[in-house]
């Protein structure tokens, strides 16, 4: 069975929802339209396809764009060795899926990191904590609009988010608008 | 007369649900014991939450996140080509396997994966094959120290350290190698190198000759690991395990051969398999891969052929610098390429590596241009460890080390 029958099969299962394949580098995507029932289309693909591996979960964030989430489900059959990727979409104002650990244990901690990360939740979930960043932490870093170098927050005993202990300090390059040579430490120190 | 209570050990798996409930009447409280993140046994910096009934695991929480530097978030910020380094920190005992596995993967995206020249493909099949033997000798000195044999550690770390001056000439640093760009490679093998590479390969076999027979029938490291820790095929799979992991798992699958990249398909090795998934069929099929790994080597020396190393594609390497410093269009070649890096089609890629650890995988999602809109790093021991929740309860607390040991994590990769 080759990856474009089983996309076909899906298709025909999923007639009103799951949409394509787009093919692209050899890969094959699938959309699924309706996000609600993404765990349906996961099962399906499990029980009926043979789809026994979830390799990857992951989010995008359409930033400016609506729906602004997207979820992306990489699967792969040990069996039959095909790959597919499913992608649904959901809004801002949702932000939920339904969570698909129910299908594929593995899928717990991907779903913990993207809603850690992306501030996703999943319906049904047994454990959505943050995993990576620590509880309580208030912002989700892999939106586009958190900015690269990080924010402020208020939890002292855990991280401190102050400037680097030597910042500022004699030894201490700062990054500025300047040319290299003037904020390089020795030229600042002639004048203090 | 205090009443004494026989309790028959059976195997693990019949352990796991039985002992608990065999304790149920005898038990007092629960204790809650931390142990890391900065614990000898767990390899850097995870920590995992125990709950213990007397010497019983009956709930593990690990908890990851202490080395989480946001590499995803860095990508998207820079070009395909400044990232490279930031690879070398994920799985930091094989630094050249992440190369080449996030090389192919951002070639694949330009659609250049099969213009490689043969050449480049040799060289990073020897970089994939050193790093493998390099993170394996760690990964099954330090299982050895673990469970109490110190002795193999000294040994393989002797080796590592002959792997490591290979990839100082070779690279120019011994840890954080970077050598591939997109495209090919940094630079080509220096001058006898290839002879040094045919002389560590017969120093490593007598190396994994001496580490076997110092483990492999070694009683009290049989016993320390054997039956231990299993886990099933079924539970393998749904948890997403990869690598020898999985392999331990009774599971004949490796991604060299199921999907072959680089010249793996014109190459000749075995891929070898566990039986009961404990421990101890996890260290078996490590030692094997080594094995492998050094047949792998050879024939690549062998075989390696001569010829360029880049793809000849002056929108994705950068140009010679003398041509740059004498003629106009290298100069806005190059020019191009460092200040926006290879122009990517729209569209998104994923591309799983077999790795010492498992499957690496990187999944680009680009809108055009020369930096991708989203990465995401598909880490093997993230996928890996979140098995512990379920390997662990039911075991002993002393086996926690021999498990931890025997999946060969590196947080560097899990925490990303």
């Amino acid at each position: 069975m080759t990856a474009k029958q089983l996309a076909s099969e899906l298709n025909l299962q999923f007639k009103e929802i799951v949409s394509g394949p787009m093919e692209f580098r050899g890969e094959l995507t699938l959309e699924v339209s309706d996000a609600s029932r993404i765990a349906d289309v996961c099962q399906f693909t499990k029980e009926e396809l043979g789809f026994d591996f979830l390799a990857d979960l992951t989010t995008i964030d359409n930033y400016e764009e609506t729906p602004r989430w997207t979820a992306v489900y990489h699967i792969y059959g040990y069996e039959h060795g095909c790959h597919l990727r499913l992608k649904t979409s959901v809004s801002e104002e949702a932000s939920e899926l339904p969570t698909v650990s129910t299908v594929w244990r593995t899928a717990n901690w991907h779903e913990r990191e993207a809603y850690d990360m992306m501030g996703i939740r999943f319906a049904g979930h047994p454990d959505l904590r943050r995993i990576l960043m620590w509880d309580g932490y208030p912002y989700f870093p892999l939106r586009k609009d958190f900015p690269l170098a990080g924010k402020p927050s208020e939890m002292p005993d855990v991280a401190f988010s102050d400037p680097a202990p030597l910042e500022g300090g004699p030894f201490v390059t700062v990054a500025a608008d300047d040319d290299s040579t003037r904020r390089e430490p020795r030229a600042r120190n002639i004048e203090g | 007369m205090a009443a004494t209570q026989q309790l028959e050990v059976k195997d693990s798996a019949a352990r796991s649900a039985q002992a608990v409930d065999d304790l149920q009447d005898l038990q007092g409280e629960k204790m809650i014991l931390n142990m890391g993140p900065s614990h000898p046994a767990t390899h850097g910096v995870l920590r995992l939450i125990l709950e213990l009934d007397g010497e019983i695991i009956t709930k593990a929480d690990p908890e990851i996140g202490y080395l989480h530097r946001g590499d995803e978030k860095i990508a998207e910020n820079m070009t395909y080509n400044q990232f490279i380094p930031y690879t070398d920190r994920l799985d930091y005992l094989a630094p050249l396997a992440n190369n080449v596995a996030y090389a192919l993967a951002v070639e694949k995206l330009l659609g250049i994966h099969d213009k490689l020249p043969e050449r480049c493909q040799y060289i990073r099949v020897i970089c994939c094959e050193l790093a493998r033997i390099s993170a394996h000798l760690l990964g099954l000195g330090a299982f050895a120290m673990d469970v109490g044999a110190l002795t193999v550690f000294l040994h393989t770390f002797t080796e590592r350290e002959k792997i490591y001056n290979l990839i100082e000439a070779l690279t120019g640093a011994r840890f954080t190698a970077s050598y591939t760009r997109i495209g090919g490679l940094s630079r080509d093998l220096p001058e006898g190198w290839t002879d040094e590479l045919a002389k560590f390969t017969k120093e490593v076999s007598t190396a994994i000759a001496e580490a076997d027979k110092l483990l492999t029938r070694n009683k009290i490291f049989v016993d320390r690991t054997r039956d231990v820790g299993v886990i099933s095929r079924e539970d393998a799979i749904d948890f997403g395990l990869t690598g020898p992991n999985l392999r331990g798992s009774n599971m004949e699958y490796d991604l060299r051969k199921a999907h072959p990249y680089l010249v793996y398909d014109q190459l000749d090795f075995d891929v070898p398999y566990g039986e009961v998934g404990d421990c101890y069929d996890r260290y078996l099929v490590r030692m094997e891969e080594m094995r492998q790994s050094v047949r792998l080597l050879d024939q690549c020396l062998a075989k390696l052929p001569g010829g360029p190393i880049n793809v000849d594609d002056a929108k994705i390497i950068l140009p010679d610098k003398q041509k740059v410093l004498s003629s106009m269009e290298e100069l806005i070649h190059q020019f191009m390429l460092v200040t926006q890096g290879q122009d990517a089609p729209v569209g998104e890629v994923y591309f799983g590596a077999e790795n010492p650890k498992g499957e690496l995988g990187f999944y680009i999602f680009s809108k055009g241009g020369g930096v991708p809109y989203r990465l995401k790093i598909r880490a093997p021991s993230f996928a890996n460890l979140s098995i512990l929740s379920h390997a662990l309860p039911g075991h002993m607390i002393s086996d926690v080390v021999a498990i931890l040991g025997s999946l060969d994590f590196v947080m560097g990769e899990c925490d990303r």
